[in-house]
């Protein structure tokens, strides 16, 4: 055992070093599998008492496995696979994990330094393939490298907005004899992420918050990621504006809190798409002006004035053109504003927005309408999931239809409940991350949200979850197709259904599939099993579960503004556009 | 350097292996065009120095640099306008000469403040610095009496005046404490 601060131990081999530095970073669980470049390392963590190894089914799944924890705990996550196919298996959850700034930190095995270069055996470039999907990446051939490169790779993915880092360390490193030396200090002078907001930009945001007549919060995942959603709720109290959460900050602020709008974009609610449509100031907080958010974007909140928060500073006015730019972590920038409304007064006169806002949305409430042969709405199921399960569960979705539910109907109260690939869209995202977010709070009930799709992407992990004791709860929305597609060939493609039918209602038996993975599987066919079935997964608790909900096929998910549309096209229903000239006729664009 | 569009970043990178490699691919991922690319060391040895010409407008400007700097081993990177700086390209010439034209070739050299590093009897391989308008001046000269090769620099570039862009201290970033995982 070894000292901090610099101090080192004996001759010990690269891998023992690796093992030792991931110790000193504060690592707990990894999620992984051994092959040959890797396999030195192996040997040393099997005698580490402080780190649990998950041997995982697929290296993908090690990936979405580390996000999923990393999202429920905020802590870093880690996975760990060997060279070539190992390391380009974990490409996808890379990518997934920059997309959306989950920290997480990959350890792959590389060929031996003096192989590198030659098309050695399961030699392939991870450093450059994963250049343009990680936050940082390293390859390491010097065992002496490997403790402060360990130490920068969980500074750099835990701070400023996080991202994932790859460390690719060589065979013949991991085999070496060197010291071990945990760092003092690392030598980064290329990183200094700004994390407090500069004050004349907060003066001059607080500006525009009193002098505005129509504002909206604009609530991003940055939110969630800074751990800010109390020093939003104090802002929002405060000031009494409007929230609307986008997908990737779902639970940043109570969805019971009559202030708040729902999500925005594609697939928001009414009230959220016209809060920023229709308004004078947007205030974003860690969000990014997403396509999938601003809709068309010339066309995009064509009236506001814009007050962009984000610790990135490329993200400010990539997109939209911004008046008050802040480049800050959000904790800091909220708190600051706090301050400065609470000095200054805040004494914005909101009230015939607020109460417009309230009007619509309570004509356009969430809702659908249940089919009429009597089989299963999946709305219906997450409604109940939601009411049974609760909000201090962890909800966990892949991507389709029933992310878009999922993130409608559940309601969220508390940060970190909500996980989903939002940026990049991975299907097959759910069981795994849903594992990996078990992990991380093993006394939280996790519910893997998934479609029949994305399940049959990643659901080799069950075997993991069965035999690592990892009790997730999964509902598969089965449609028995590949819902999202099938509803755009519905909607803009006269109703060809070009290979969108996937069978699973016949093929594959998700009941046998639980059971042959140790897993309880269930099946739930019509709304008044619903209930039974969902308390009946809530009460097993040493087991993974499965349940098959066999939902109506044609079930689409509403509103949605088409792909390219401006927000101003929402429909909130097939054919329905919401109605609401009458109140906007008061409002003159402000000079 | 004038030309409407076209912008000179000087970008100081740590000295490592795949640096380049990287913003060559960050450009390419954002659809940044680049005109030129210089790299060599500079008086730190930890250090290189890139000279970048993009050909962009102003506004994507901004995110160049925004997403350079997010490089995490880009150190710092500062815009060199046309007046503030001095720009110079290298260009190598072999230009055919033999006793008839040679001594024609051999005035324009010195017109240009050139070198001819190289003499062949029937060619000469001519040396020229200079901003791009100089070597482009030369060229239409030189090229009545047969080009046969030419190979030319990414333009370097550096600040007029006594200021440094590289003077900044390169302090190294304390540790956050790492957790108490390991015994005492």
């Amino acid at each position: 055992m070894t000292e901090q601060g610099g101090q080192g131990s004996g001759s010990v081999t690269g891998a023992q070093s690796l093992v030792t530095s991931l110790e000193a970073a504060g690592v707990t669980d990894i999620f992984g599998i051994p092959g040959g470049a890797i396999l030195p390392a192996y040997d040393p963590l099997m005698d580490s008492t402080r780190i649990r190894h998950i041997l995982v089914r697929h290296e993908q799944g090690a990936g979405h496995a580390a996000q999923g924890y990393a999202a429920a705990t905020g802590r870093v996550g880690v996975c760990m696979a060997t060279s070539g196919p190992g390391a380009t298996n974990l490409v996808t959850p890379l990518a997934d994990a920059h997309m959306d700034s989950v920290p997480m930190v990959a350890v792959t095995g590389q060929v031996g330094a003096s192989m590198i270069g030659t098309d050695a055996f399961q030699e392939a470039d991870i450093r450059g393939i994963t250049m343009p999907v990680t936050k940082h990446n390293f390859l390491v051939t010097d065992p002496a490298d490997i403790p402060h490169t360990i130490a920068e790779a969980f500074h750099i993915a835990s701070t400023g907005r996080p991202g994932p880092v790859l460390v690719d360390i060589a065979k013949s490193a991991l085999q070496a004899q060197t010291t071990f030396a945990w760092p003092s200090e690392l030598h980064l002078p290329g990183y200094r992420p700004v994390t407090t907001p500069h004050a004349k930009q907060i003066k001059e945001a607080v500006r525009l918050i009193r002098e505005a007549r129509r504002p909206v919060l604009y609530v991003g995942g940055g939110v969630i990621r800074a751990r800010a959603h109390r020093e939003l709720a104090q802002l929002a109290a405060l000031t009494g504006i409007p929230v609307v959460t986008t997908l990737m900050a779902r639970g940043a602020f109570p969805d019971s809190n009559p202030q708040h709008l729902g999500m925005p974009g594609m697939h928001g609610t009414v009230a959220a798409v016209a809060g920023l449509q229709k308004s004078d100031l947007i205030i974003s907080l860690g969000a990014r002006f997403d396509d999938r958010v601003t809709g068309n974007l010339d066309s995009f909140a064509p009236h506001a004035l814009v007050v962009h928060a984000d610790i990135d500073p490329a993200e400010i006015g990539k997109n939209r053109h911004v008046d008050v730019p802040i480049v800050g972590d959000c904790k800091e920038v909220i708190a600051q504003l706090v301050a400065v409304l609470q000095a200054e007064g805040a004494d914005g006169d909101y009230e015939a927005w607020v109460a417009f806002l309230a009007g619509v949305k309570k004509t356009y409430a969430l809702g659908y309408d249940a089919p009429t042969d009597g089989s299963l709405a999946p709305q219906y199921v997450l409604e109940r999931l939601s009411a049974i399960a609760g909000s201090d569960s962890i909800y966990v979705s892949g991507v389709g239809q029933h992310q878009m539910w999922a993130a409608q109907f559940v309601e969220y109260e508390q940060p970190n409940t909500w996980i989903n690939s939002g940026g990049l869209g991975t299907m097959g995202f759910s069981v795994p991350a849903a594992m990996g977010a078990k992990v991380g709070m093993p006394d939280t009930t996790v519910w893997a949200i998934d479609g029949d799709g994305c399940f049959q992407m990643t659901n080799q992990e069950l075997a993991t979850c069965a035999i690592n004791d990892i009790p997730i709860k999964v509902a598969i929305i089965n449609n028995e197709s590949l819902g999202m597609v099938r509803q755009w060939q519905t909607l803009f493609y006269n109703e060809r259904y070009s290979n969108t039918d996937l069978h699973s209602k016949r093929i594959p038996d998700f009941v046998k599939l639980a059971d042959a993975y140790g897993c309880v599987g269930l099946a739930c066919e019509s709304p008044d099993e619903v209930d039974a079935t969902i308390e009946k997964a809530m009460a097993i608790d040493d087991q993974p579960v499965v349940v098959d909900f066999r939902v109506h096929r044609d079930a689409m998910v509403w509103p949605m503004v088409a792909a390219g549309a401006s927000n101003d096209d929402i429909k909130y229903a097939r054919d329905l556009a919401p109605q609401f000239d009458d109140v906007q006729d008061d409002w003159e664009v402000r000079a | 350097m004038n030309e409407s569009g076209k912008h000179t970043l000087s970008v100081l990178v740590e000295n490592k292996p795949g640096v380049l490699a990287r913003i060559a691919s960050l450009f390419s991922r954002r659809g940044f065009n680049i005109d030129s690319l210089a790299v060599g060391p500079t008086e730190h040895p930890e250090v290189s120095r890139m000279t970048i010409v993009v050909d962009v407008e102003k506004s994507p400007l901004e995110q160049v640099t925004k997403q350079l700097n997010k490089l995490v081993e880009v150190i710092k990177i500062v815009e060199l306008d046309g007046p503030g700086s001095v720009n110079r390209e290298l260009l190598l010439v072999k230009v055919r000469a033999d006793a008839t034209t040679r001594g024609a070739v051999l005035d324009a050299v010195q017109l240009f403040r050139a070198k001819v590093v190289d003499v062949a009897p029937d060619a000469v391989t001519i040396q020229a610095v200079g901003n791009a308008a100089k070597l482009g001046d030369l060229l239409k000269v030189l090229e009545p009496f047969g080009v046969r090769e030419l190979v030319q620099s990414g333009m370097v570039a550096i600040g007029r005046g006594s200021r440094s862009i590289s003077e900044r201290p390169q302090r190294p970033v304390a540790v956050p404490a790492p957790a108490s995982a390991i015994a005492t």
